[in-house]
């Protein structure tokens, strides 16, 4: 895999990058606290207007789970071609908010509501123009290289 | 307010009807349901319609006859059929009109529902890597309940266990042979805990009701052909509540649209969910059900595997829940998918439902459809 700065998100705004720790964006609302991902502008929970970005934990605990066995439907999906099933699930970032994301594992032993997750990257798929284009997931702590 | 009857149902069969667009099978059901009210086109006041991949509903009148009546096309996703009998029940219940239709149908393209990121007010990288299925919703919403109500598979085969035998007694259904438990059991896993037999897939199909004022619905049609609508209720989502195509969710969770939904039936129609005889509820596949009976206040979070093993909600037992096959063997064409329901329930209290029909006598229906991104329509019928 390419260096970091040669790789590009595949969408402007969702994590900070190029970073060796890449975090979610998101944003909270100034009046109730209520975080939300990717950052919007205004706050579903109060209807307020007035929210801030922030950057999101970098762990979590798995919410819940599922493994997408089958291709989904392309376009729209770009993901790794010949398809191979992965892991999707929401993680808890605690205090902040649920997100919905890939999983770093399509095997169902592997996975368990509560076990601790960690952001990471995955290469999704080349460009055209030869980019790796990269997009977050969590990968379970126990994963972690050492 | 004038109280709001239906007298008239009428459904083209779910599945594939190789030749017969969405909008003919849509036209088939509106005059059986004519027929069935002893009513001519010409009769009708007002329609609502939906569909979504059969083209226009208000196409319709082309088939069925220029009268100039106002004919309004209603999409809410899932919840589409159930949406525009909340129109009608309201513009009868308004008394501007005393007889009207609603129409449903729709011919979907093969394979699971096309995800359209921008049509949610989603980026497009969502779909990109693979979210946004509405199948992964549906899995995590039902793993995460297992988990907290100590439920087992066993619980998801029997509920597809159920719906196709229901089907097989059904000759409207899509899917009509029974299929074993091992069957079920063994049949590819999509999105787990979510098995292949366990989910229901896009189809075809029309449906159709006649409504009417109910101090004018004896003029048309026997007392015993008289479904009264006691609650008609339609509710979206608030912050918090665990829904489709969400890239994040609130940490402080929300009940679903369905449970207020439900709720607020229930004080309209001024019974409870123990009056409740007969039930179809929302089954995109077994896990919706399942967590349906629960939300429906139907039963209590965790009873459902008990009642399932027991043949609680099987056609003979004490609560009988999709007696038709449900969406697990008739499909789901969006438009007419929600008024299926309601068919299904009005013939059941008619007691002309044949070979499915529920033995023990009946006064009392119900209604669920739920639907993308997070709206639940809820329907009470009284005999």
């Amino acid at each position: 895999m390419n260096e970091p700065d040669q790789r590009i998100p595949i969408a402007p705004g969702l994590f900070t990058w190029p970073s060796a720790e890449p975090q979610l964006i998101g944003s909270r609302c100034r009046r109730c606290g209520e975080v939300k991902f990717p950052a919007q502008g205004s706050c579903a929970n109060c209807c307020g207007e007035d929210v801030e970005e922030i950057l999101l934990a970098r762990r979590g605990k798995l919410w819940s789970w599922t493994v997408q066995a089958f291709p989904p439907k392309s376009p729209p999906y770009a993901g790794p071609a010949p398809f191979e099933p992965f892991g999707v699930g929401y993680v808890e970032l605690p205090g902040q908010v649920c997100v919905e994301s890939r999983l770093s594992t399509a095997d169902p032993q592997r996975l368990r509501i509560g076990m601790e997750m960690e952001l990471a990257i995955e290469l999704m798929h080349v460009d055209a123009d030869g980019n790796e284009v990269v997009c977050f997931c969590f990968r379970p702590l126990e994963d972690q290289p050492s | 307010m004038s109280d709001v009857a239906i007298i008239g149902i009428g459904l083209h069969p779910f599945g594939r009807t190789p030749g017969v667009s969405g909008a003919q099978q849509g036209a088939i059901a509106a005059r059986r349901a004519l027929a069935d009210a002893g009513l001519q086109w010409q009769d009708i006041q007002f329609a609502y319609g939906g569909s979504h991949d059969g083209g226009n509903a208000d196409s319709l009148v082309d088939k069925l006859g220029l009268t100039g009546l106002p004919f309004i096309n209603i999409f809410n996703g899932c919840a589409t059929g159930g949406s525009s009998l909340i129109c009608a029940v309201n513009a009868i219940r308004s008394g501007q009109y005393d007889v009207g239709m609603v129409v449903g149908f729709d011919a979907h393209p093969r394979g699971a529902f096309a995800f359209d990121a921008k049509a949610w007010g989603l980026g497009e990288w969502y779909g990109q890597v693979g979210l946004g299925l509405t199948t992964q919703f549906f899995a995590m919403k039902i793993r995460r309940y297992m988990d907290q109500y100590g439920l087992s598979e066993d619980a998801l085969v029997r509920v597809a266990l159920k719906a196709f035998r229901n089907g097989s007694k059904n000759p409207n259904a899509w899917r009509r042979e029974a299929v074993g438990y091992e069957e079920i059991a063994a049949s590819q896993m999509l999105n787990p805990p979510l098995r292949k037999l366990m989910l229901c897939s896009p189809s075809e199909g029309g449906a159709a009701l006649i409504v009417c004022a109910a101090d004018k619905a004896a003029r048309y049609v026997g007392k015993e052909r008289i479904v009264r609508i006691a609650a008609s209720v339609l509710r979206s989502r608030r912050h918090g509540s665990f829904e489709v195509f969400s890239p994040s969710q609130s940490i402080r969770q929300a009940q679903s649209p369905t449970v207020e939904a439900s709720k607020t039936a229930f004080e309209m129609a001024g019974i409870g969910p123990e009056d409740v005889d007969i039930a179809q509820v929302q089954d995109t596949e077994s896990g919706a059900e399942i967590i349906h009976m629960a939300e429906n206040h139907l039963c209590r979070d965790g009873e459902q595997e008990q009642w399932l093993r027991e043949g609680v909600t099987e056609i003979g037992g004490r609560l009988p829940i999709n007696t038709d096959g449900g969406c697990i063997a008739n499909g789901e064409p969006i438009g007419a998918s929600g008024l299926r329901q309601v068919h299904e329930v009005c013939l059941q209290l008619r007691r002309e439902a044949g070979a499915r029909q529920v033995p023990k006598p009946m006064k009392v229906g119900y209604c669920q459809v739920y639907g993308a991104p997070g709206i639940s329509a809820v329907q009470v019928l009284k005999l």
